[in-house]
């Protein structure tokens, strides 16, 4: 049987994150080819129905990796995405996902070797965790 | 000047009585427009009215078991623009706390609106009034609240008050400007009015009432109420958080949904004109729909049911006062209120917040630090 492949939606700043991802595939690091990378200008605009309707349509996991506190293009995009994810922490479990399918992480421009090791990492823990059963859940 | 007045009731009536204070707000107390729940039409659920002639609070009725709307929204479009003069809005303890979130939420302004709240000891869903109506006189008002005042809500009929009500914790309006105080007293000699702010204790010298003591049983009658109100919402917050514990049990929680949108157009914190919801993000394509269909061999149309309700608690479940418009306004019974307010509970207290507490206080989703819930984000910030 083929292996579980999970599938990881991220929502990356156009400023870092996306940078570091950049540079991740142009150093060559080998990453896993489970991310599904959404370029936003900022992750200070991830509406949490994004991030609802993912899950909801059967993504395993949902990344949101932006700049690091104090290195925001538009200031404090980031800390208000840091805020919507944490509603959405106190939210999804309520009905039954499991917390680890929503991550949030700060990776800088130059921070490439870090991006690889976050979706190397993020993808054994999904597939510990195994398939999002929402999509099958509901019609 | 008067920070706590006893107001005698005529004939022992408290809504003929309150008729006439209304009319000397207007003559008296240099108060533009008063706002107020009105029988407009016989039979009918009182409405919010706007009143600028002191003879024409003939059909006021605040008291009234009925909730059609959360005024809230009525005073948010009074007040976002400065009009010119005060306008004096009777609430209940929901509606103002709705108010206060708008307020918050840039919806409106507390400066030309004052506030008088009334002590609620609940209302009946709008189909329940409609029915407890039928079956009653024209005192009705007043034969419910001497009863309700006293715990007794339910009436022979086995009609009761929403389960919104029965759930509140806040039925003494705490910041209203003028609070009109019903529990403790005996309703049909006197009501206890009593200042919240400055502003509500230069009304009350303006109308020259003269300085009380609290009533001695209101403090053991708030207390008791709000025991038997507390222990129904923690049964209620049990209840609900069994029967959504997964997506199949919230699938058919609200299996009875159509997509009507109306618990989000009588919601009074829902504030954005245009939904995205009722957008052309929403307007897909033909083969979209038969792409989903084909995915899963099935899809349930109206579509985005789950998701719908999934993101309204997203967006407004902190703003949540619990007033239960929600409910009220479903055409199939589902107990939108129940699972918002299930929510709201944990949102709220994630950010140690409570929503209409305070204007002071700053929404969740408006405020942020540089340094906090480093949990998110695996222990960094």
């Amino acid at each position: 049987m083929k292996e579980y492949e999970p599938t990881i939606i991220a929502f990356v700043c156009n400023w870092c994150t996306y940078t570091a991802a950049d540079l991740a595939g142009t150093s060559r690091l080998i990453q896993p080819h489970n991310v599904r990378l959404i370029r936003m200008m900022c992750t200070g605009m991830v509406d949490p129905k994004y991030v609802i309707k993912s899950l909801l349509e059967g993504a395993d996991a949902v990344l949101i990796s932006g700049c690091h506190p104090g290195d925001c293009h538009y200031i404090n995009g980031n800390l208000k995405a840091r805020r919507r994810v944490k509603l959405l922490k106190e939210i999804l479990p309520r009905f039954g996902f499991d917390e680890r399918r929503l991550k949030m992480t700060w990776i800088g421009a130059s921070e490439g070797i870090d991006f690889a090791e976050t979706v190397r990492s993020m993808v054994l823990e999904i597939k510990a965790l195994g398939p999002n059963e929402a999509r099958r859940q509901i019609m | 000047m008067a920070k706590r007045a006893m107001m005698e009731v005529v004939d022992q009536d408290p809504v003929a009585s309150l008729r006439i204070l209304f009319g000397r707000l207007l003559e008296d107390a240099e108060i533009g427009a008063v706002l107020v729940a009105q029988h407009l039409n016989k039979g009918g659920v009182p409405m919010p009215a706007l009143v600028t002639d002191p003879e024409r609070f003939e059909y006021a009725d605040p008291l009234a078991p009925a909730f059609p709307i959360n005024a809230a929204k009525i005073v948010s479009r009074l007040s976002r623009r400065p009009a010119g003069e005060t306008v004096a809005a009777v609430l209940r303890p929901c509606e103002i706390r709705a108010f206060i979130e708008l307020v918050k939420l840039k919806q409106g302004n507390m400066h030309d609106v004052l506030l008088l709240g009334i002590d609620c000891p609940g209302a009946f869903g709008n189909t329940d009034y409609a029915r407890y109506v039928e079956g009653n006189g024209s005192r009705s008002s007043v034969d419910f609240l001497t009863a309700a005042i006293r715990g007794k809500t339910s009436t022979e009929d086995g009609l009761d008050i929403s389960p919104a009500c029965k759930a509140c914790e806040h039925p003494v309006p705490e910041n209203a400007d003028v609070i009109i105080g019903m529990l403790g007293v005996d309703v049909k000699s006197s009501l206890f009015l009593y200042a919240g702010t400055p502003r509500g204790e230069e009304l009350l010298s303006k109308l020259n009432f003269s300085e009380i003591r609290e009533p001695e049983d209101r403090r053991s009658a708030v207390v008791e109420l709000l025991e038997r109100r507390i222990a129904y919402r923690d049964r209620m917050f049990e209840k609900t958080t069994e029967a959504t514990a997964d997506l199949e049990k919230l699938t058919a929680y609200l299996a009875n949904c159509v997509n009507c949108y109306n618990c989000r157009v009588a919601c009074p914190v829902c504030y954005c004109k245009e939904c995205v919801f009722l957008t052309d993000v929403f307007d897909h394509e033909p083969a979209q729909y038969l792409r989903w269909a084909r995915r899963k061999g099935i899809l349930k149309m109206p579509s985005d049911t789950i998701f719908y309700h999934l993101t309204r608690l997203a967006h407004m479940s902190t703003a949540c006062v619990g007033c239960g418009q929600c409910s009220n306004a479903c055409p199939n019974n589902i107990p939108v209120m129940e699972l918002f307010r299930t929510i709201a509970a944990c949102t709220q207290r994630a950010f140690g917040y409570e929503a209409g507490r305070s204007a002071d206080d700053e929404p969740p989703l408006s405020a942020f630090r540089e340094r906090e819930f480093s949990e998110v984000t695996g222990g960094k910030d």
